[in-house]
């Protein structure tokens, strides 16, 4: 799985680097209808420092990690 | 805040590997605090000016960790950002695992530092990081790259990201003891605008860990007799596998309400190589009142199945570097609970180069229950027979924040 997303990645890293950017399809949803989205109650991490701590929290005391964002710093050790 | 008009996967743009000691278990850690933020939409920007100063507390089986960290934010010529955290841990413990092992209560401190840069060039941002924690028997260096990209009309934002860590570990009292870990992560986010109301964030994250990946301190154990429980049972060093692969994938959604407040609800997948396989589901609402105030309620989930090889009680010893024994009990049959209150309060203040001030307080609850790990404190009981472990913890965290 991960040497599947690790070509993954480079294919789409290429892509990028090709170009890919330059797509410019019709916004569904125009400039002018992004205010709601641009309210701060809108961003998924307000905190980052705060939430990081918590995600270091939950990563040291269960057995999954990575994915939902994680957090730095923080050991109770043994 | 942050400037709007911008979409970044969930902490995805940079990250960094590091492994610390709480459990003992070889943990990825996304620096997001230093890192531009999942935001709305629109075109990628540098992040904001501010300044944080967190003091953070968690409290839960006999373990106290607490300390500050403190963030500070540099924008330059609108196309480069350079930031630097330092954090400190102050850790005293005599949790379960200390206790139940025969070693008295300590005391240590962990200290990390970070800095990280970004490079704003068009709708693409570059960043790149360094990050060194240190402790008296661990050392942790991780070294990350990330690029982030919106297209499609600004609705969609494309990060990927790699982090090299290497790690060194230690034995306090052991001279002679020290190994070695290298890990590597790769991610990728998606961040996207489904309507004038609804974002999405989906992030998928490989880490690879190589070399020492036990806790030096940790003990699994053994019946005495396999044929008599009644004759108690034998400690030893764990023993595991030197390499880990894992996989986790996690769906976000956040919804903004016909009123101002907003739901958000998300879902992650995680499996490894170990044979752990983990739920974990959320739910929030944030509401605000006034201008000033935010509140914010949380509910979290998780649940995950024990790696294959973890056991409370094995029958028999290791018989050899390939006969895995563990008994940490992050890789037992177990499920928790949180419960978040947030309150945050913000105001501009316009005075000299400060534009506004904020402060918030986060209290989070934790409640963790253990299917298959035995409180061994039980004594009167027969091996296996022990009463099943449970915790709390309070997590405590105090946010000054100022933006300039």
């Amino acid at each position: 799985m991960t040497r599947l997303l690790m070509r993954f990645t480079l294919a789409a890293a290429s892509l990028w680097l090709a170009g890919c950017s330059s797509l410019q399809p019709e916004p569904w949803v125009k400039p002018y209808e992004r205010s709601l989205l641009a309210d701060p109650i809108m961003r998924f991490d307000r905190d980052p420092v705060a939430s990081a701590y918590l995600h270091h929290v939950f990563e040291s005391r269960e057995g999954a990690r990575g994915a939902l964002g994680s957090g730095g710093g923080g050991c109770g050790c043994n | 805040m942050l400037i709007y008009w911008r979409v970044n996967s969930a902490c995805a743009h940079l990250f960094a590997l590091s492994r610390t000691h709480l459990g003992n278990l070889p943990t990825l850690t996304l620096v997001c605090g230093a890192l531009l933020l999942p935001t709305a939409a629109g075109a990628v920007t540098l992040p904001e000016e501010r300044a944080d100063a967190l003091y953070h507390r968690y409290d839960g089986d006999g373990v106290t960790i607490d300390g500050p960290s403190l963030l500070l934010r540099k924008n330059f010529k609108e196309t480069v950002s350079v930031a630097a955290n330092y954090y400190i841990d102050n850790v005293s413990s005599a949790s379960i695992d200390v206790v139940t092992s025969g070693a008295s209560e300590y005391t240590e401190r962990r200290e990390e530092v970070s800095l990280s840069g970004e490079y704003l060039y068009g709708k693409s941002i570059f960043s790149a990081g360094y990050t060194n924690s240190d402790e008296s028997d661990y050392t942790a260096n991780t070294y990350y790259f990330s690029a982030s990209q919106d297209f499609f009309g600004d609705l969609t934002n494309i990060t990927f990201g790699y982090a090299r860590g290497d790690d060194e570990v230690r034995q306090n009292g052991n001279d002679d003891f020290a190994e070695e870990i290298e890990r590597n992560a790769y991610r990728v986010g998606i961040s996207q605008v489904l309507s004038p109301r609804l974002l999405m964030a989906l992030n998928y994250e490989a880490i690879t860990d190589e070399g020492y990946l036990n806790n030096p301190y940790r003990v699994y154990r053994h019946l005495t007799d396999p044929l008599d429980p009644s004759a108690g049972f034998r400690q030893a060093t764990e023993v595991y596998p030197n390499t880990r692969t894992s996989d986790a994938a996690g769906l976000k959604f956040l919804y903004h309400m016909p009123w101002r407040g907003s739901l958000g609800t998300g879902y992650r997948y995680f499996t490894d190589d170990w044979g752990i396989e983990a739920h974990t589901a959320e739910i929030g609402y944030t509401h605000t009142f006034g201008s000033h105030w935010i509140a914010e309620l949380r509910y979290r989930y998780y649940e995950q199945g024990a790696a294959d090889f973890y056991d409370d009680l094995f029958l028999f010893p290791s018989q050899d570097e390939n006969d895995y024994r563990a008994r940490d009990k992050e890789l037992s049959d177990m499920s928790s609970q949180t419960v978040s209150l947030y309150v945050n309060y913000e105001r501009k203040v316009g005075f000299g180069p400060m534009d506004k001030l904020g402060v918030s307080l986060q209290y989070d609850f934790i409640m963790l229950d253990y299917d298959n790990f035995s409180d061994l404190r039980d004594t009167e009981a027969l091996p296996g027979e022990e009463r099943l472990f449970d915790m709390d913890a309070d997590v405590i965290k105090v946010l000054f924040t100022l933006w300039y």
